[in-house]
């Protein structure tokens, strides 16, 4: 059973459908034990860093999040909490799972702020991306982004900077881009994460 | 490098997609999903399901196919026609619409975009604006299909959708729309300056040149597209392959 934290950042239906069509079980939830017990975990989130953090806090989640020990998914603001710090959260500890900043994108010439749309992955690593290539293209919408970092599993560049696209540190993987709207590849990267 | 992204759009009436039933024989109810499917598997980047049915049976019908496009397509989806409040675009971000786009009711009602914006994120809102030439030589935007001029000028309507919350733009030549004689691009060039948000070109389209036109002159950073998919002039995988040719980032 994979567990997708339900708190309360943004819709969940989009990544549900996609576990659907992969043929996986999950429930949605923020009952601390039965997170405990999952097989997988899923931290989704749109939205705002500081407000994910605190409806992460209002919760009682920070510790139980730190302490799982089987694969968790950070998706979007949900990877981005489990860095260091985002500068959309001023002065506001996150996670601290990932060894990164999140900061914000500068308006560059021909550059609009969010990065949206489809952009292609640089420097694949890991499971996450077993038998996929540098090249492909999935589904990006951010104002705000991790650097590079020794945890930088899949990079992209937008902007003049060159960004971490995925992170990953022993069970905990996050994907800045979403997975669940990336066509054939996001299902791809879904199901490898499904099988680790 | 972020690619420009194509985008078909479909009009639906009544649950139905009306503007594609000469595509590829695909004539039922369910069609609307499985010509998205197709799309999708085509390599479009995104899709826009338009609601143009007049009836509130019309309208429930719509809020259910959202549903169905949602279990069965796997790239964005945006859904549009007659929203007019924070609950009608609750109801389709439940159903599974990744984005809604505004058009008279914001014209109406300008607050109803940072409404939706606040509550849901600027990436959810897109405000439509068909615009046209007006006697005074500026361009307004218009309402009721094009039938209405409003007192919007098309320049600062668009920029103050913007600061209201809108997160992308998408701007129909209600002068060009359905000629097939291309876009006006120093008009779209001059709006996409202007705007810190994308803004998606839509109506014109006669050929690939065209698009390829818009999406470097007209610095537009997507192109919608209606009748030259669905009647199977080009294939959405066809346009992209001609654009990339013409050396324009797109996802193959």
């Amino acid at each position: 059973m994979i567990a997708i934290i339900d708190y309360d950042m943004g819709n969940l239906r989009s990544l549900e459908n996609a576990l659907d069509r992969l043929g996986a079980t999950y429930c949605v939830t923020a009952d601390p034990d039965t997170i405990r017990k999952a097989d997988k975990v899923i931290l989704p989130g749109v939205g705002h860093a500081g407000l994910a953090m605190d409806n992460l806090v209002e919760r009682g989640l920070p510790a139980v999040i730190r302490s799982l020990r089987q694969p968790v998914l950070g998706i979007c603001v949900g990877m981005q909490v489990l860095c260091r710090d985002s500068e959309e959260a001023p002065g506001k500890p996150c996670l601290g799972v990932f060894d990164a900043h999140v900061r914000r994108f500068s308006p560059a010439p021909g550059c609009k702020v969010p990065h949206m749309g489809w952009n292609d992955l640089g420097n694949l690593e890991g499971k996450l991306f077993k038998d996929m290539k540098s090249g492909a293209y999935v589904y990006f919408v951010h104002s705000y982004y991790a650097g590079l970092c020794p945890d930088t599993v899949a990079t992209c560049k937008y902007a003049g900077v060159m960004f971490s696209a995925a992170l990953r540190y022993e069970n905990f993987y996050g994907t800045q881009f979403h997975p669940e709207k990336s066509g054939s590849v996001g299902e791809k990267i879904l199901q490898n994460f499904l099988a680790i | 490098m972020l690619a420009k992204r194509i985008i078909p759009c479909l009009d639906v009436k009544d649950g139905r997609v009306v503007k594609g039933i000469n595509f590829l024989g695909l004539q039922d109810v369910g069609d609307a999903v499985e010509l998205g499917r197709r799309y999708a598997l085509e390599g479009a980047d995104e899709l826009v399901y338009l609601d143009i049915s007049a009836t509130l049976e019309g309208r429930k019908t719509f809020a259910e196919l959202v549903a169905r496009v949602g279990e069965a397509v796997n790239i964005p989806f945006t859904v549009g026609g007659g929203i007019r409040s924070l609950d009608d675009a609750s109801r389709l971000l439940d159903a599974g619409a990744d984005k809604i786009t505004l058009n008279s009711a914001a014209i109406a009602r300008p607050e109803l975009i940072g409404e939706i914006a606040a509550k849901y994120g600027r990436q959810f809102v897109v405000v439509a604006i068909d615009a046209k030439t007006c006697p005074d030589g500026l361009w307004h935007a218009t309402t009721h299909g094009g039938s209405r001029p409003s007192d919007k000028e098309l320049f600062s309507w668009a920029k103050e959708a913007e600061e209201r919350g809108a997160g992308e733009i998408l701007f129909t030549s209600m002068d060009h729309d359905g000629t097939r004689n291309g876009y006006p691009c120093p008009v779209y060039a001059e709006l996409s300056d202007s705007l810190g948000i994308p803004v998606i070109a839509s109506g014109g389209a006669g050929s690939v040149a065209d698009i390829a036109a818009v999406l470097t002159e007209g610095k537009a950073d997507a192109a919608l597209a209606a009748s030259i998919f669905h009647y199977g002039q080009y294939t959405v995988a066809e346009v992209k392959r001609q654009l990339a040719e013409a050396g324009i980032p797109v996802r193959l």
